[in-house]
């Protein structure tokens, strides 16, 4: 048995596909079997929704009267710092930014109540953002000096683009030291007294397609409410990690780097976050559709959070020193279950991706599918795979001779 | 033999926010809880400072006929009093169930519901310490005094 994705979209489109999400493809798969469940679903919708740090936006405000060249100048949004280090009125704000009088960790931990992710939030829930900018001035843009309000609805583009999304697994983190320690997995109690993980596990969508047989570049996707594309492979991509024999990687591996139209999105699958003590990200909402090509996808698609491995990782020294870390290891149906043992210690976990907010995503998509509103792509390209021999380098320092 | 008297005696528990206006700072109010009116207060969080509003969330335990007797001794005395399962909220709108509030309550207010994994917040578990309120990456925890 085998369908095009041409064939799926036909079906698609007369309203006769069998469109279902990652948790209810486990279902129909344990029921059915492999090969009649194959035959029977055409599409199976995917979600995740999590804090994303590599995630930012870039607009054209528009010109100004007289003109004014904000690259190689100062911008700012909200008091948040824009990169402004393009043509005269493009910017581009990254979701860790944080304002210049923002404290940081000098108490630490540090509040970080407000930064670029947030300032994303507001753009997209069609609040009034000031730009402050500052200027050089040259013949041609003459103006130094900017303090306006700007919403979204004016400006010519509103552009999410995130260079690393929807890791392909994470690590979960413990703290085996003897204080309490504020990280991006949360805030971690000492001696083993909490463990926090990252990954929509059974509903996450390169989870689902452990070897990118159907993801590629050019995939149409649920991004942030809105629709968007992957656009390349994301950075830190690292395909050649140890896999389980059902294709899911034991670590991060895969990453995308996606794009899409920001003023389509909403603020309910783009949500600015605070992490105590570490800095200011962005919660996103991806989902991807996969099509049922085949029982090889379906039977990937119907992998569960039990048959799905994390390695448990020590944040108190060993992983900011890059020194062997590796406490044990776990399933997500585990990580689920509120409490895993670890060194014959029972650990509580706490999630900071949303595995609600990411079934509501693959159950969004899967009616967007279904009304007919979205079609499945062909790939432009492939994402690369373990024989691209890609893999995730440390930066070898080179010393510096001064004179 | 201690132990029985109090379970046959039905003690209850309740806690509660305590506002001090300024000019009681200096009173020993609680004092006079335990004297007078035999209840047993644990103090879950304070902040009281010379000259200025105080502010105490405490369990109160004892009989019901103390305890209301003791509130209204604290009621005539001048101080405001709040209970405390309504101080903090949940910001429904903000909260997005990921989850980071479960391991850091020391009361265990916080439970993922089985299957769904929808993080529940129990207010009667809370003992208003705030320490989800910042551990909460959007922030959806809020403390009202």
């Amino acid at each position: 048995m085998s369908k095009t994705i041409a064939e799926i979209n036909e079906k698609i489109r007369q309203g006769q596909a069998v469109v279902v999400t990652a948790a209810e493809v486990i279902e129909i798969a344990r029921k059915d079997g492999i090969s009649k469940a194959a035959q029977k679903v055409d599409v199976v919708t995917t979600g995740t929704f999590g804090p994303m740090c590599s995630s930012g936006a870039y607009f054209n405000i528009g010109h100004t009267k007289p003109r004014m060249k904000l690259g190689g100048g100062k911008a700012y949004l909200n008091d948040v710092p824009a990169y402004a280090a393009f043509a005269a009125v493009d910017l581009f704000i990254g979701a860790n930014a944080l304002p210049d009088d923002d404290p940081r960790n000098r108490n630490h931990p540090g509040d970080f109540n407000y930064g670029g992710g947030h300032v994303i939030e507001e753009l997209v829930a069609g609040h009034d953002v000031r730009l402050t900018a500052t200027a050089y001035g040259t013949d041609c843009y003459p103006r130094k000096k900017l303090d306006t309000w700007i919403n979204i609805k004016d400006l010519n583009e509103a552009v999410l683009f995130n260079m690393r999304n929807a890791y392909q697994n994470y690590n979960v983190a413990v703290n085996l030291s003897d204080k309490t320690i504020y990280t991006y997995m949360g805030v971690l109690k000492p001696h083993l007294g909490s463990a926090g993980y990252s990954c929509a596990g059974q509903l996450s969508p390169l989870m689902k397609d452990p070897y990118y047989k159907t993801i590629g570049i050019g995939t149409r996707i649920f991004l942030g409410g809105g629709i968007g594309y992957v656009a390349w492979p994301g950075t830190q991509y690292n395909p050649g990690v140890p896999r389980s024999e059902n294709g899911t990687p034991r670590g991060g591996a895969a990453t995308l780097c996606v794009i899409g139209d920001l003023k389509q999105m909403s603020p309910r699958y783009l949500v600015g976050t605070s992490m105590l003590g570490y800095g200011c990200s962005l919660a996103v909402g991806i989902g991807v559709p996969i099509p049922i090509l085949n029982e090889e996808i379906l039977r990937y698609t119907a992998i569960t959070d039990a048959e799905i491995f994390a390695q448990v990782i020590d944040y108190s020294g060993p992983y900011p020193n890059r020194e062997p870390d590796v406490v044990g290891e776990v399933s997500y149906a585990e990580l689920r279950s509120g409490k895993i043992q670890l060194r014959g210690k029972t650990v509580p976990t706490a999630s900071l991706s949303s595995y609600p907010r990411a079934l509501e995503i693959a159950t969004t998509l899967k009616e967007w599918v279904l009304a007919g509103k979205f079609l499945l792509t062909e790939p432009v390209a492939s994402l690369p795979g373990a024989e691209s021999a890609i893999t995730f380098k440390p930066l070898n320092e080179r010393p510096v001779k001064e004179y | 033999m201690a132990d029985k008297e109090k379970v046959t005696k039905k003690l209850i528990s309740k806690r509660v926010v305590l506002h001090f206006p300024k000019r009681m700072v200096d009173e020993p109010i609680l004092f006079r809880l335990i004297k007078d009116y035999d209840l047993e207060f644990n103090i879950l969080k304070a902040s009281i400072t010379p000259e200025a509003e105080g502010l105490m969330v405490v369990e109160l335990k004892g009989e019901q006929k103390n305890y209301d007797q003791g509130v209204q001794y604290l009621i005539d005395s001048g101080v405001r009093i709040q209970s405390l399962s309504q101080d903090v909220t949940r910001n429904e709108d903000r909260c997005t169930s990921c989850g980071a509030c479960v391991t850091v309550c020391p009361a265990r207010a916080f439970e993922y519901e089985p299957g769904t994994m929808i993080v529940r917040f129990n207010g009667s578990k809370c003992v208003a310490c705030g320490l989800c309120i910042k551990a909460c990456p959007p922030r959806a925890m809020e403390l009202h005094f």
